[in-house]
C-alpha cells in the first residue's frame, strides 16, 4: 500500500436530499457504499455488470446502474435512491401486479418513476421499450407495464 | 386482495438476507473444483495472501455425515478428495472483508489428477466413464398400457421423432444467500429458500445436531422457481460450518456468476417418440423414451424423471402406451428442480411431435388434438381415469378464439407468399400438469399446519410454506380470513421458522394453494371447534370466543390444527407405475404467433394467448402474474436461454451472455381462466405455478414450423439452429 493509490478518498455528495460526507476506497462501488455503509438496502444487486438494472438509482436525475459507478465519482453530485420516493405513489403498481418476488422491484420502480417524470420520452418510445433495461424473472413484464400505464392514465385523469 | 407485502417490496423496505443489519461478521466464500472429474492431489495456498486472517473449512471439519442429504447421501457438502463436476465445492473461506475473501478464492489452487469425465448423457458410457452403478444410470422408470408392439405393427402410419431440450438456469433475481450464527448452542440459519425443513434435514445429517440445536428461518426470498428447493441446503451447510468453526456470524452470498455456474439447472433431455396413427389421425400406439441428464449427483432427479414420464404421452387418450425413462449420471453440475419438474421437457416433445404427425397426415394440428384429447371416463398412460368435468375442448376453442387463430392463419398464408424474407406462423399447444406430489408423495410428506387464536382475538397461520414472489402470504391470508369471516388485517402469517412452525411440506410442485391452503381452511375449522363454535358463525363471534377462551385459559396457547388427509379413492401403485398419479390436473392451451426473419433467423413472438384451468382462481392479479411469468420463462427457454459448456464447465455464467428476455423481447401475454373447481383444493383451487410454463416452448416452435415449413426439434431454437434447418437441415428422427 504505497504511493496513495489505495488511500481512501473523502467525498461529499447529496444523498436523498441531504449532504453526505464519507471516505471511500478507490475501487468501492456506489452500490456497496449505499447498501453496506449507508444502510440503504433498497437498492439491490442482481448481476454486478450493468445488465439487470436491480441497482438503478438516479445520478443527477438520470437513472443509472449503481453497480457500475465507482463511489468517488459521485463527489459533488446528486444521488437519489428508492428510499427517496414517496410510498404514496406506489398504489398504481401495487394494484396491477408490478411486484412479485421484489428483487428487481426497486430498480423497476426507479425507472418507472423516471418515465412518469419524463412523459416526453413516450413520444418516441413505448413503455415496453423504455423498461428494457430492467430484467424481471417473475412477471413476464405485463404487470410492470400495466402498472406504469395505469399510473400514466391516472395522472392524465387528475 | 392486494399482495400483502407488495408495498414493502415496491418501496425497497423488504429485507432480504443480504439486507439484514449485521455487525462483526465474516463473509464466506467457496473454493471450487477446476476439473470435471478426478482426485484432488494438492491444494496450494498462494503466497500473496495472509492466510492467518482467514477461517478455512474443509471436509474434515464436517461433524456428521459428509452429505447434502435429501433423497440420497451421494452428494458431499465438501469434496472429500475426489471431485465429480466442475465448480464442486472443495474448501470454504471466511474473512471480514468480502473483497479480500473473494480475491483469496482465486489464490487457492486445487490441483486435480484428472480422470476422463462422462459429459454426454445421450450415449451409453464406456467402461472408464462408469461412476454410478453398473452403467451410470441414476434411475430407470417405465409405464406400460396395452400392447404397444402389436398396436404399432397394426398401425397404418407410424411417425418417429427425436426432441431435445437444453439446460436452463433459474436466474431468480436474488442470488443464493445464507446467514449463520450461534445463539447460545443453537445454530441459527437465515436465508433465501423454498423449503426450511429440507434445509433442516440436511443440516441435521451433516452437522450431527438435533432439531433443537438448529433453527432454520426463511428470509423474504427473491424468486425460486425450483432453484431454491434443494440447493439452499448446500449454502446453509457451508455458512453453518464456517460459523461453527469461527464462532462468529457468517454471511455467504453468491455473486451472479457463482450462482449461474455452480447451482442446479433444468435437466437437459432427449425424448424419442414412435407413434402409430390411423388415416383419420386417431392415436393407436405411443412408444416413448425419455432420457435426461442428471448431472453428477442424484439430487431430485428420480422424481423429475417420474413426473416427466407420467406426463410424456400428453393430454391424449391412447390404448397402447409404453414409456421408458432413464436419467444418466454425468460429470456436469447436478441438475435439479425447476418449475415444471420434468414436465416441460415431456410436453415439448409430445406437443412438437403432434404437429409433426399432423404435417405427415396433411391434417390440421388443431383437429388432430381435438380427435385425441382425453375425455372424461378415459384413462391416462398410468391408467388413471379422468373424470373431473373439465371442458378440455372448450379450453382449446377459447384459446383459438382469443388468438383469432383461423383468420391469422389465412392472413399468414397470403403475407408469407408476398413478403421477401418475413414469415409468420401461429402454433397451438395443449397440455396438463398434475398438482401436488406424485402418487403417495403427499401422504409421505404428512404435512401439518396450525392456526393460532391470539389473546386479542386475531389469528396467526403457522406453516413452513414460503413466500418467494408467488403470493403465498396473500393467498393464505385470504383463505383464513374467508374461512373465519375475518377482516384480513386480523390474520397474520408467521415467519417460517423451524422452531415455531410445523412442517407443512416444501413450497414446490404447485402444491401450496391447493394442498397446504386446504390445511389452512381445516385448521381454521379446528380452531372454531376448539372454542365451541359451529361452522358459519360470523367472524366477530369467533373473535369474541377466542378472547373468552384466553380469559378462561390464561397463559395457554389456542391452536387449531390440521394434518394432510388424502382425498378418497386415490390409489397409486409405485412398483408398476399404475393408478392415480395426482389428485388433480390443471389443463391449458397456449397459442403463439411468431415472425421469423429469414435474413437473420431471428424469431420474434408477436402474440401469446393462454387459457388455463387452475380450478378456482383465488386471486386474479396474482394468478395472472403466475401465468405470464411462467409463459415468459417458457418462451425464453425455447428461444434464448443456452448454457454453453466447455469440458463440463458453464462458460457463459453472466447475464451479458446467458440471455433472459427483457420487456422488449416479449409480447403482451394474454391470459384467461376457465374455472373448474377441485373439490379437495382450497376453495376449489388446483395448482397454478408450473402449468403455464409447460406448454410455452412447443407453442412457440409449432408457430415457427407453421411459419417456415421446417420442423425444428431442438431448443433453444437459436438463430444458428434455425439456420441449420434451412442449410444442412435434418428431419425429426434422423441423426443430425
Amino acid at each position: 500500500m504505497s504511493g496513495g493509490r489505495h488511500d481512501p478518498i473523502r467525498i461529499s455528495f447529496t444523498l436523498n436530499g441531504e449532504t453526505t460526507t464519507v471516505e471511500v476506497a478507490p475501487t468501492e462501488r456506489l452500490l456497496d457504499l449505499l447498501r453496506y455503509r449507508l444502510g440503504l438496502t433498497g437498492t439491490k444487486e442482481g448481476c454486478a455488470e450493468g445488465e439487470c438494472g436491480a441497482c438503478t438509482i438516479y445520478l443527477d436525475g438520470l437513472p443509472v446502474d449503481s453497480c457500475l459507478i465507482p463511489a468517488y465519482q459521485v463527489r459533488g453530485r446528486v444521488v437519489e435512491t428508492i428510499e427517496s420516493l414517496d410510498p404514496e405513489g406506489m398504489a398504481h403498481y401495487h394494484a396491477r401486479g408490478t411486484t412479485q418476488c421484489g428483487a428487481c422491484t426497486p430498480g423497476v420502480v426507479m425507472t418507472a418513476e423516471w418515465i412518469l417524470r419524463h412523459p416526453d420520452r413516450l413520444e418516441t418510445h413505448t413503455v415496453r421499450e423504455l423498461m428494457a433495461g430492467n430484467l424481471c424473472r417473475c412477471t413476464g413484464y405485463d404487470g410492470i407495464i400495466e402498472g406504469i400505464e395505469g399510473a400514466l392514465e391516472d395522472r392524465e385523469a387528475e | 386482495m392486494l399482495r400483502r407485502e407488495g408495498l414493502s417490496k415496491l418501496t425497497g423496505r423488504e429485507r432480504y438476507v443480504d439486507d439484514l443489519p449485521l455487525q462483526n461478521f465474516l463473509w464466506g466464500a467457496t473454493v471450487r473444483s477446476p476439473a470435471a472429474r478426478g482426485r484432488i492431489s494438492e491444494i496450494v495456498f498462494g503466497d500473496g495472501v495472509n492466510w492467518s486472517e482467514f477461517v478455512i473449512v474443509d471436509h474434515t471439519d464436517i461433524p456428521g455425515r459428509n452429505a447434502v442429504y435429501l433423497m440420497e447421501y451421494d452428494q458431499p457438502a465438501l469434496a472429500p478428495g475426489y471431485v465429480r463436476h466442475v465448480h464442486e465445492p472443495v474448501l470454504l473461506l471466511a474473512h471480514p472483508s468480502r473483497e479480500v475473501a473473494r480475491r483469496a478464492v482465486r489464490e487457492v489452487e486445487v490441483i486435480v489428477d484428472v480422470d476422463p469425465p462422462a459429459l454426454d448423457f445421450r450415449t451409453l458410457p464406456s467402461a472408464d466413464l462408469i461412476q454410478y452403478g453398473e452403467d451410470n444410470v441414476l434411475k430407470r422408470l417405465s409405464i406400460q398400457k396395452g400392447d404397444v408392439e402389436r398396436a404399432l405393427a397394426e398401425s397404418p402410419i407410424v411417425v418417429d421423432g427425436v426432441y431435445e431440450t437444453g439446460a436452463q438456469e433459474h436466474v431468480y433475481l436474488e442470488t443464493q444467500g445464507m446467514l449463520a450464527y450461534l445463539d447460545d448452542d443453537v445454530l441459527v440459519i437465515k436465508g433465501s429458500m423454498q423449503c426450511p425443513y429440507y434445509v433442516l434435514k440436511a443440516l441435521k445429517t451433516a452437522l450431527n445436531r438435533s432439531d433443537e440445536e438448529i433453527r432454520v428461518i426463511q428470509t423474504p426470498t427473491g424468486g425460486g422457481f425450483g432453484g431454491k428447493e434443494e440447493f439452499p441446503s448446500m449454502v446453509a451447510l457451508h455458512a453453518g460450518l464456517l460459523a461453527l468453526k469461527s464462532r462468529v456470524p457468517v454471511k455467504l452470498i453468491y455473486d451472479r456468476t457463482e450462482d449461474m455456474v455452480a447451482t442446479t439447472k433444468r435437466h437437459p433431455s432427449r425424448v424419442w417418440h414412435r407413434t402409430g396413427v390411423d388415416e383419420n389421425g386417431r392415436l393407436i400406439a405411443q412408444e416413448i423414451e425419455v432420457v435426461m441428464d442428471g448431472g453428477a449427483y442424484v439430487t431430485l432427479t428420480p422424481v423429475v424423471l417420474s413426473r416427466a414420464i407420467i406426463h410424456a404421452a400428453g393430454p391424449y387418450h391412447c390404448d397402447n402406451v409404453r414409456i421408458l425413462g432413464r436419467a444418466m449420471f454425468t460429470n456436469s453440475v447436478p441438475y435439479g428442480a425447476f418449475r415444471g419438474f420434468g414436465n416441460p421437457q415431456a410436453h415439448f416433445a409430445v406437443e412438437r411431435h403432434m404437429d409433426v404427425i399432423a404435417d405427415r397426415l396433411r391434417m390440421d394440428p388443431v383437429e388432430l388434438r381435438r380427435i385425441n384429447m382425453i375425455r372424461d371416463g378415459q384413462t391416462t398412460a398410468t391408467g388413471q381415469v379422468i373424470a373431473d368435468g373439465v371442458d378440455r375442448l372448450g379450453i382449446v376453442d377459447r384459446a383459438l378464439a382469443l388468438a383469432d387463430y383461423e383468420r391469422r392463419r389465412r392472413e399468414h398464408w397470403i403475407r408469407n407468399s408476398e413478403h421477401r424474407y418475413l414469415r409468420r406462423g401461429i402454433g397451438l399447444a395443449t397440455f396438463y400438469h398434475g398438482a401436488g406430489f406424485t402418487g403417495s408423495g403427499e401422504v409421505m410428506l404428512d404435512s401439518r399446519l396450525q392456526v393460532e387464536g391470539l389473546p386479542d382475538g386475531r389469528v396467526q397461520v403457522l406453516c413452513a410454506s414460503t413466500e418467494m414472489g408467488q403470493g403465498q402470504i396473500t393467498i393464505f391470508t385470504q383463505l383464513a380470513a374467508d374461512r373465519l369471516g375475518y377482516d384480513p388485517v386480523d390474520v397474520s402469517i408467521a415467519e417460517p421458522d423451524t422452531h415455531r412452525v410445523p412442517d407443512s411440506g416444501p413450497t414446490v410442485g404447485s402444491r401450496t394453494a391447493m394442498v397446504v391452503g386446504r390445511l389452512v381452511e381445516r385448521a381454521c375449522d379446528d380452531l372454531r371447534r376448539k372454542v365451541g363454535l359451529e361452522e358459519s358463525v360470523p367472524g366477530a363471534l369467533v373473535k369474541d370466543a377466542i378472547i373468552a377462551w384466553h380469559s378462561a385459559h390464561p397463559g395457554q396457547r389456542l391452536l387449531g390444527k390440521a394434518r394432510y388427509e388424502p382425498p378418497p379413492g386415490i390409489a397409486w401403485d409405485e412398483e408398476h407405475y399404475r393408478g392415480d398419479a395426482y389428485g388433480a390436473f390443471g389443463w391449458a392451451a397456449h397459442v403463439a404467433e411468431v415472425e421469423v426473419d429469414l435474413r437473420t433467423y431471428d424469431v420474434r413472438v408477436l402474440d401469446f394467448v393462454s387459457v388455463q384451468d387452475v380450478g378456482t382462481v383465488l386471486n386474479e392479479t396474482l394468478a395472472r402474474g403466475q401465468v405470464q411469468g411462467g409463459v415468459a420463462q417458457g418462451i425464453s427457454w425455447a428461444l434464448l436461454e443456452e448454457c454453453v459448456w466447455n469440458d463440463g464447465a458453464m462458460e457463459n455464467g453472466q447475464l451479458t451472455n446467458y440471455i433472459i428476455p427483457t420487456s422488449g423481447d416479449l409480447p403482451p401475454i394474454r391470459v384467461e381462466f376457465m374455472e373448474f373447481p377441485y373439490k379437495y383444493g382450497a376453495q376449489g383451487a388446483k395448482g397454478i405455478g408450473e402449468l403455464p410454463l409447460v406448454g410455452a416452448a412447443p407453442a412457440v416452435l409449432n408457430a415457427v414450423a407453421a411459419a417456415t415449413g421446417r420442423q425444428p426439434t431442438e431448443i433453444p431454437l437459436t438463430p444458428e439452429r434455425l439456420m441449420a434447418l434451412f442449410g444442412n437441415g435434418h428431419a425429426p428422427g434422423e441423426a443430425p
